[in-house]
């Protein structure tokens, strides 16, 4: 058990290393002939207007909001499903009534109009 | 037990006793065997991904009538060696105003997000990095890693198109990835098991009999998870000139579109494993090394699936795509969760059990196709009024 998370430790960092190398090896290979045209923002070749900081909509975070809310559910979901053989019948029914709970909620967020990408 | 029935492990145990007998610790020793082992995971993927540009690029050729890639060497296997070598002597760019440690670390991210997968992926009965008994909830935990990359790259970059294809991208990702969980709970509802090998393991009959509707939602949100037309929306060339990697070049480019190929291979392994039996084959009880054969083969149809879906079906607007996420596939997905475990529950020690799941399955697609079509008749009506529309023509 300690082993395997130790075995994905080891991954981590190999699979981080691996692709950190493709850059330090380009960073010394490359030439560097940097000049101002060449470091400006790139937009299909026209000049940046104003500030490179865009204001994005609120409704954005609600989406993470409501994501939040089922993402947390699934984890609570995944228990219920590995012991589902031997829980039986009415391990299904405390499932489907926890669901439906929360399916009232993205009901509500839906009737809300929060789930509008508008 | 002879060489060939494990030789992953005959090979461990034998390098295991060599470092011992070097006056080595046991401990110390395992470690640095595993992590040869990675070591060797690690290349083996990336030169794969180095044939996998290639197969893209036959891929595409074919689909738009072209031939692909074919001058240099035999069909042109030579050619994505040759792209590397333009990659990493190409100058790298810092634009005005960009993070630079955020700037660097965004590429590698998403390389280790997707890297990290094939720790879990079974290739072979004995051939896997490790089994964890977590498995499937860490293949979502790691997926999630991709997403951090996307936001790093578009908030670093200094650029506004940078920024807005991130915040696009990762409002697509993260709601897609709630019908991917509830599609990955339906193998674990059927096999009782949260490993990936032991799904593997547990497919006596393939879960895309048992469970065809999970194997389209998975089908689906994955595409959404992968970034790929119809759900580019990070990469809509036509509106965002190339998303939350505009402003990469060079070798950190290269790691972003290598990333994404490797991914695309790495959920084709993942439907292979879930869905289609993994390394289960004919002969596999005899030469257990052939499991790798068969993995390979369906995760490559897997990959040219993807791929055919890319290049047949047109972008569709971010608004319908969120749409089509919340209002359809969530609810249809929690839906179809209860009733596969309640089917499960009810036909698990009948004598017909598959044929049984499979024809609930078709009945509620049927019937959410059926409720599909009403609602949009009446939307219909709404629109156009009750009058029935005369065809030109007739």
């Amino acid at each position: 058990m300690q082993t395997d998370w130790i075995y994905i430790g080891l991954f981590l960092i190999v699979g981080a290393l691996i692709p950190a190398a493709a850059i330090i090896v380009s960073t010394i290979l490359a030439p560097r002939k940097s000049n101002p045209i060449k470091e400006s923002t790139y937009e299909c070749g026209i000049e940046t207007v104003g500030e490179n900081w865009v204001q994005f909509k609120a409704q954005y975070y609600i989406f993470a909001l409501v994501f939040l809310v089922f993402d947390v559910e699934t984890v609570f979901l995944f228990p219920w499903a590995v012991s589902l053989n031997q829980l039986g019948l009415f391990a299904v029914v405390e499932g489907i009534v926890f669901v439906g709970i929360l399916m009232a909620g993205l009901v509500y967020a839906w009737r809300k109009g929060m789930l509008e990408w508008a | 037990m002879d060489f060939w029935s494990n030789p992953v492990k005959a090979a461990g145990d034998w390098l295991t006793g060599v470092f011992t007998g070097w006056g080595m610790n046991a401990d110390v020793a395992h470690v640095l065997v595993a992590f040869i082992g990675i070591l060797l995971l690690i290349t083996v993927v990336m030169v794969l991904d180095i044939f996998l540009v290639w197969t893209e690029r036959k891929i595409v050729a074919r689909f738009q009538d072209r031939i692909g890639p074919n001058r240099l060497g035999p069909f042109g296997l030579i050619q994505p060696f040759a792209d590397i070598i333009k990659l990493i002597i190409k100058e790298n760019i810092y634009p005005i105003g960009v993070d630079k440690v955020v700037f660097n670390l965004a590429p590698v991210i998403m390389m280790m997000s997707v890297l990290l997968l094939w720790a879990v992926l079974p290739l072979a009965p004995f051939l896997f990095g490790v089994d964890l008994n977590v498995g499937v909830l860490y293949l979502i935990g790691v997926g999630a890693l991709g997403t951090l990359s996307i936001i790093m790259a578009g908030w670093s970059s200094n650029n506004k198109y940078a920024l807005l294809g991130a915040f696009r991208q990762v409002a697509v990702m993260i709601s897609y990835e709630i019908p991917m969980v509830v599609a990955l709970l339906i193998p674990t509802v059927l096999s009782g098991k949260m490993g990936v090998n032991e799904i593997v393991k547990a497919q006596d009959v393939w879960y895309i009999v048992l469970a065809p509707l999970a194997f389209l939602l998975f089908l689906i949100s994955a595409t959404a998870e992968l970034g790929r037309a119809p759900f580019d929306l990070t990469e809509a060339e036509s509106e965002l000139i190339a998303g939350h990697h505009i402003e990469y070049s060079g070798m950190k480019f290269g790691l972003f579109y290598a990333a994404e190929l490797l991914h695309t291979f790495t959920f084709g392994g993942l439907i292979a494993a879930f869905f289609f039996g993994g390394w289960r084959g004919p002969w596999v009880e005899q030469v257990p090394m052939l499991g790798l054969l068969w993995f390979l083969i369906k995760a490559m149809i897997g990959y040219w699936m993807f791929g055919w879906i890319k290049y047949t079906l047109l972008r569709i607007r971010i608004d319908r795509m969120l749409d089509l996420n919340w209002k359809f596939l969530v609810p249809v997905s929690f839906v179809l969760l209860m009733f596969v475990a309640l089917m499960n529950a009810l036909l698990r020690d009948t004598n017909f059990y598959a044929l049984g799941m499979f024809l609930s399955n078709i009945l509620f697609g049927w019937v959410t196709l059926e409720i599909l079509r009403r609602r949009s008749r009446r939307e219909r009506e709404k629109v156009e009024g009750l009058t029935p529309v005369v065809e030109a023509g007739h």
